[in-house]
C-alpha cells in the first residue's frame, strides 16, 4: 500500500489516551433506571457484558430521560431511553403489530425514529414532518404493523439527542423463524460520545471548521516531502488543495479529540466482551450509530461473512474488513476457534477506535491493532473519473486509488447537471466527471492488504421486488462548503428548499452525485432504496446509501408510501446544517 | 474568521503568480482544465466531436470546480417540488413550520486576534485587534475594532460595524460604517470591502472608505498561517493604509500612509486560547511621515510584541 509519508500521526498524549480509551467502568452511572424491564431475557447476549437490556413482545413502554454517565472521568448527563446506553434492544416479530408508548421526561421535546422500518408516515418520528414531536411530560403512542424482518435500529430525531445517547437496536424475527443459523447472536452497536454539549461542538465547527482536525499537513510535512520527493513534487502534491482551499485531511469533521468511541455503550478500556465456545458460529449485528463517525471494522484472525445488510439478507460475501457508515447495519457470521479476538472498529479519520472482544472467557483479551495511518484524500476523491482517466497522471504523489479504474465511466451514465444554486457561496466544489464505480472501499481502505467489503459486493438475492423500469430520474447533488461549515443538497440548505415530490405508485430512479470531498450516508425514510450499479443493474435493497467523494450513484424507489418523509445525510452535524430534504408522496 | 492552512511555505507564492485577492476563480480552473490525454469516448455526458459547444451541453465539462456562474441550462433545484412547499400543503403539519435546522439559527463569535503588549525602543503600549460576528451562514453583522492604548488612554482606535454577505465560496462582501477615535478628532466613514480566503489560504481583508469632506481611504490586511505543528503556528501579517487626501488634524497624509509587517508565533493551548510572541516592523510614508517627523516621532520602528489570541 502506498502511504503518505508526510502524514505522521501525533502520538497521543496522556489526556488524549484517556479520551481514546475511556473509563473501564464507564457508562451509565448508578445502575439502570427503574423503568427497565428484567434484562438479559431473550436469546440475545445472554453471555455478553455491558449489553443493553432486551425488550420483546408487542407492547413497549419507553421512557426518555436524562441519566448521568461517565465515559472519560467527567460525569455528564446523557439522554437515555429506559436509562441505558445503548437503549434497550427491541425484539419484534414479523407480522406483529407493535405498540410503543414513549414518555418524555426531558424538559425539551423528543422523538424516536425507527430507522429502516416501513410504516405510516405519522409513525416515522421526525418532528416537524411526521408529527409534532413528543412534548415534555407527554406520552406518544406509536403503533404500526411490522412487515419486515432483520436488524434495524432506532434513535431520536430531535436536536442532538442521538449524540447524547438515544439509540438502540431493533431485531425483527422472521415470521418463519430465524433462518440465518448461528449459535450465538450479538448486537455490536458502534457509536461516538462527547463530553461536550453537541451544540457547542457544532458552533465550534461554524467558527473553525477544522477545529477537531489535528492531522492537518504542516510545514514540517512539507519539508520532509520536499527532501524525499523533491521540491517540485512536494509543491505539486499540494497545489490543487491550496488553490481550492480544501484540506486533504478533512475526513471526519469531529475526531477523537472530543470523541470517545463506544461499542455497545462501552469504552475501549471497558472492553465489551461476547463469549463463545470454540467452533461455534457467531452472528454479530454491527449497527453503525456513530453520529459523525464512519467505523472500519475488522476482527484480526477472523474472516467475516457478511450475510445481512440494512435489514436485508444478501448473498454471503466473506471479507476481512468493512466500513460502517452512520445509519447502516451489517450482520456478519464468524466462526472463532481461538480463545480471544479483538473486534476493532477504527474511525475513518484514524484518530480513535471502538473496541471489544470475542472470547471463550470473560477475562481474556487479544492484542489491539494499531490505528492505521491517516491518508490524504486523493485526486479521485476530488475529481472523480477525471483523476481516474489518467488525466492527472502527472500529479506527483497522487494516490490513484480505487480497486479498479475500469468501469468507472460506464456507457449508460446520465449527463451531470449541476443545480443553478451550486454556483454560489454554499458550494466549494463541483464534480463534472464523477466516478461511478462501486468497487472502491473508500479512503483509508484502498489497497490495504485486506479484503474489504465494497458496495459492489452487496447483492440482495434475486430481482428487485418492484420489477418496473424507473419512469424518470431525480438528480440530487450533495453539496457543502467546508470552510463555512455549511452542508446542503443542490446548494440549498433545508430552510431554502422545497420538497421533492414522488407521485404515488411511481417507480423512479434517484441519482445522488457527491460534489464534496466527504462521504455522505444518505438515508431516505419510508421507502426502500434499491441500489443499482453503474450499468443500472439491481444490486441491493438499502435504507442508507453512502456516497463517496466525487462519486455518483443511483437507486430505484417505489413511491408507495403516502405522506411526507425525511431524506438526509446521516452524519448528524451535516443533517443539522441543512443537508436535508422533505419528500412528499401524493 | 479562523483560518488554518494546510501548507506552510510562503515561497510557494513566488512560483505561482496569481492575482491575489480578486481571484476567486482563476486559480481553480486548473482542476478541470487538462483535457489532453483524455479518452473522450469514455466520458460520461461528454459531447463528442463538438468541442465548441461543449460548455452549453448539460454534462459537458463546465470548466470550473469552484465558483463561476451557472450556465443557462443549469438544473432548477426546485424542479422536483411539484409545486409543494415545506411550509404547508398536503400532509403538512398544521401551524407554523417547526422543523428548523441550523441554517435558520443565528450563531455568534468573537475573535480577539491580537491583544498584545507592544514594545519599541522608547515606549510600550497595548494594541487590540478583534472581530466579532452574529448571524447565519451567509449574512452576518460584523464588528471589527483595532486600536492602541498608551498610558491608559486610547491613543488611536478604529471601529467598524458592517453587514457581511457571502458573495462567493470564500469571499464576503461587507458594507457599513467606521468610526475613528482616539486623541485626534473623530472621523466617520462609510466602509465597503471584501474579506475572505484567497487561493493558497491567504486571509485577506480589503476595505475602501468614504468620509466627510471628500476624504477617502483604503485599508488592507493579509494574514497567513504556517503550521509547524498542529498547535505551533507562525502568522506572517501585513497591514497597510492609504488615504486620498491629507488630514492634518489626524496627522495622515495622502497616498500610502502606513505599512507594517509582522511575524507572530503562537501556541494553541486550546484552539480558542493561544499566547504568542513576535516582531513587527512599521513605517509611515509620505505626508504621514512628514507629520510624524514634525511631531518628533520616528517614521520607522521595530516592535516586539507579546500577547494572546483567543476566541469564543
Amino acid at each position: 500500500m502506498r502511504r503518505t509519508p508526510s502524514n505522521t500521526r501525533v502520538i497521543p498524549d496522556l489526556s488524549r489516551r484517556r479520551f481514546l480509551q475511556g473509563l473501564a467502568a464507564g457508562g451509565v452511572l448508578a445502575g439502570l433506571s427503574p423503568w427497565v424491564k428484567p434484562a438479559w431475557a431473550g436469546e440475545v447476549a445472554t453471555t455478553a457484558t455491558g449489553m443493553a437490556p432486551v425488550l420483546s413482545g408487542t407492547e413497549f413502554d419507553l421512557v426518555v430521560a436524562e441519566t448521568a454517565v461517565n465515559y472519560t472521568g467527567s460525569p455528564r448527563m446523557a439522554t437515555t431511553i429506559n436509562g441505558s446506553i445503548p437503549s434497550p434492544i427491541l425484539r419484534w416479530r414479523e407480522g406483529d403489530t407493535v405498540t410503543i408508548r414513549v414518555t418524555n421526561r426531558l424538559n425539551t421535546s423528543t422523538s424516536i425514529h425507527w430507522h429502516g422500518i416501513i410504516l405510516p408516515y405519522q409513525m416515522d418520528g421526525v418532528p416537524g414532518i411526521s408529527f409534532a414531536g413528543i412534548a415534555p411530560g407527554e406520552t406518544f403512542t406509536y403503533r404500526f404493523k411490522v412487515d419486515q424482518a432483520g436488524t434495524y435500529w432506532y434513535h431520536s430525531h430531535s436536536g442532538f439527542q442521538e449524540q447524547t445517547g438515544m439509540y438502540g437496536t431493533i431485531i425483527v424475527e422472521p415470521r418463519g423463524g430465524e433462518h440465518i443459523r448461528a449459535d450465538r447472536d450479538y448486537v455490536v452497536q458502534l457509536s461516538d460520545w462527547t463530553d461536550e454539549d453537541p451544540m457547542k461542538v457544532y458552533a465550534k465547527l461554524k467558527k473553525q471548521s477544522d477545529y477537531y482536525n489535528f492531522n492537518a499537513p504542516t510545514a514540517m510535512d512539507f519539508f520532509r516531502d520536499a527532501s524525499e520527493r523533491g521540491l517540485g513534487k512536494a509543491m505539486e502534491r499540494r497545489r490543487m488543495w491550496n488553490q481550492m482551499r480544501m484540506s486533504p485531511t478533512d475526513l471526519a469533521d469531529i475526531s477523537a479529540h472530543t470523541y470517545t468511541y463506544l461499542m455497545n455503550g462501552t469504552t475501549p478500556a471497558g472492553n465489551w466482551t461476547g463469549l463463545f465456545n470454540p467452533g461455534e458460529r457467531v452472528r454479530l449485528r454491527f449497527i453503525s450509530s456513530g453520529t459523525q463517525s464512519f467505523f472500519d471494522v475488522r476482527i484480526p484472525g477472523l474472516k467475516m461473512t457478511v450475510v445481512h445488510v440494512d435489514g436485508q439478507d444478501i448473498e454471503p460475501v466473506t471479507v476481512d474488513e468493512l466500513r460502517c457508515g452512520p445509519g447502516e447495519t451489517y450482520d456478519v457470521l464468524v466462526t472463532p476457534q481461538d480463545d480471544a479476538y479483538t473486534i476493532f472498529a477504527q474511525s475513518m479519520d484514524r484518530t480513535g477506535y471502538a473496541r471489544g472482544t470475542l472470547a471463550t472467557r470473560a477475562d481474556l483479551t487479544a492484542p489491539i491493532p494499531k490505528l492505521d495511518e491517516p491518508e490524504w484524500l486523493t485526486m479521485t476523491d476530488m475529481m472523480g473519473a477525471m483523476a481516474q482517466g489518467g488525466v492527472m497522471g502527472g500529479m506527483g504523489g497522487m494516490n490513484h486509488s480505487g480497486h479498479s479504474m475500469s468501469g468507472s465511466m460506464n456507457k449508460n451514465a446520465t449527463p451531470v447537471r449541476h443545480a443553478k444554486t451550486e454556483y454560489g457561496p454554499s458550494v466549494d466544489m463541483r464534480v463534472d466527471m464523477p466516478r461511478t464505480n462501486l468497487d472502491d472501499p473508500g479512503i483509508g481502505l484502498r489497497n490495504n492488504g485486506r479484503r474489504v467489503l465494497t458496495y459492489a459486493d452487496i447483492k440482495t438475492p434475486g430481482e428487485p421486488v418492484d420489477p418496473r423500469e424507473p419512469g424518470r430520474d431525480i438528480e440530487l447533488h450533495l453539496t457543502g462548503n467546508m470552510e463555512r461549515y455549511t452542508w446542503s443538497l443542490d446548494g440549498l440548505e433545508f430552510g431554502k428548499s422545497t420538497p421533492i415530490h414522488f407521485r404515488h405508485g411511481e417507480r423512479l430512479r434517484v441519482i445522488l452525485h457527491n460534489d464534496t470531498m466527504m462521504t455522505h450516508p444518505m438515508h431516505l425514510h419510508g421507502m426502500w432504496s434499491d441500489m443499482e450499479d453503474a450499468d443500472g443493474e439491481f444490486l441491493a435493497r438499502r435504507h442508507t446509501i453512502s456516497v463517496q467523494p466525487a462519486q455518483r450513484v443511483s437507486f430505484r424507489v417505489t413511491a408507495d408510501a403516502l405522506g411526507r418523509w425525511a431524506w438526509h445525510c446521516h452524519l448528524l452535524y451535516h443533517m443539522d446544517a441543512g443537508m436535508f430534504r422533505e419528500v412528499i408522496v401524493t | 474568521m479562523n483560518k488554518r492552512l494546510t501548507l506552510g511555505c510562503v515561497f510557494l507564492l513566488s512560483s505561482s503568480a496569481f492575482p491575489v485577492w480578486a481571484d476567486n476563480d482563476a486559480a481553480q480552473d486548473r482542476p478541470t482544465m487538462p483535457m489532453k490525454n483524455m479518452d473522450h469516448n469514455a466520458m460520461p455526458g461528454m459531447n463528442h466531436g463538438d468541442k465548441q459547444s461543449a460548455n452549453e451541453k448539460p454534462g459537458a465539462m463546465q470548466g470550473r470546480a469552484q465558483g463561476g456562474s451557472a450556465p443557462a441550462n443549469a438544473r432548477d433545484p426546485h424542479a422536483y417540488s411539484g409545486g409543494y412547499s415545506i411550509e404547508s400543503g398536503k400532509y403538512a403539519l398544521p401551524g407554523p413550520r417547526i422543523l428548523k435546522l441550523a441554517d435558520e439559527y443565528n450563531f455568534a463569535s468573537l475573535l480577539v486576534d491580537r491583544l498584545e503588549m507592544v514594545r519599541t525602543s522608547d515606549n510600550s503600549s497595548i494594541t487590540y485587534d478583534l472581530q466579532g460576528w452574529y448571524g447565519r451562514d451567509y449574512d452576518r453583522l460584523v464588528i471589527k475594532a483595532e486600536g492602541n492604548v498608551d498610558n491608559g488612554k486610547i491613543e488611536e482606535a478604529s471601529t467598524e460595524l458592517l453587514w457581511s454577505h457571502a458573495l462567493t465560496t470564500y469571499w464576503d462582501g461587507q458594507l457599513g460604517l467606521r468610526y475613528d477615535s482616539g486623541e485626534d478628532p473623530g472621523r466617520t466613514w462609510v466602509a465597503f470591502g471584501v474579506q475572505g480566503l484567497a487561493p493558497y489560504w491567504f486571509e485577506l481583508d480589503i476595505t475602501g472608505y468614504v468620509g466627510e469632506e471628500g476624504r477617502t481611504a483604503l485599508g488592507l490586511e493579509a494574514e497567513y498561517e504556517i503550521l509547524f505543528t498542529q498547535k505551533l503556528i507562525l502568522t506572517p501579517r501585513i497591514e497597510a493604509s492609504v488615504y486620498g487626501k491629507d488630514d492634518v488634524k489626524r496627522g495622515t497624509g495622502s497616498g500610502l500612509s502606513e505599512f507594517s509587517a509582522g511575524l507572530r508565533l503562537r501556541y494553541e493551548i486550546r484552539r480558542e486560547f493561544a499566547p504568542y510572541a513576535g516582531i513587527e516592523w512599521a513605517s509611515t510614508y509620505g505626508g504621514t511621515a512628514d507629520y510624524a517627523r514634525a511631531a518628533g516621532l520616528d517614521t520607522r520602528e521595530t516592535r516586539a510584541v507579546a500577547g494572546l489570541r483567543f476566541w469564543f
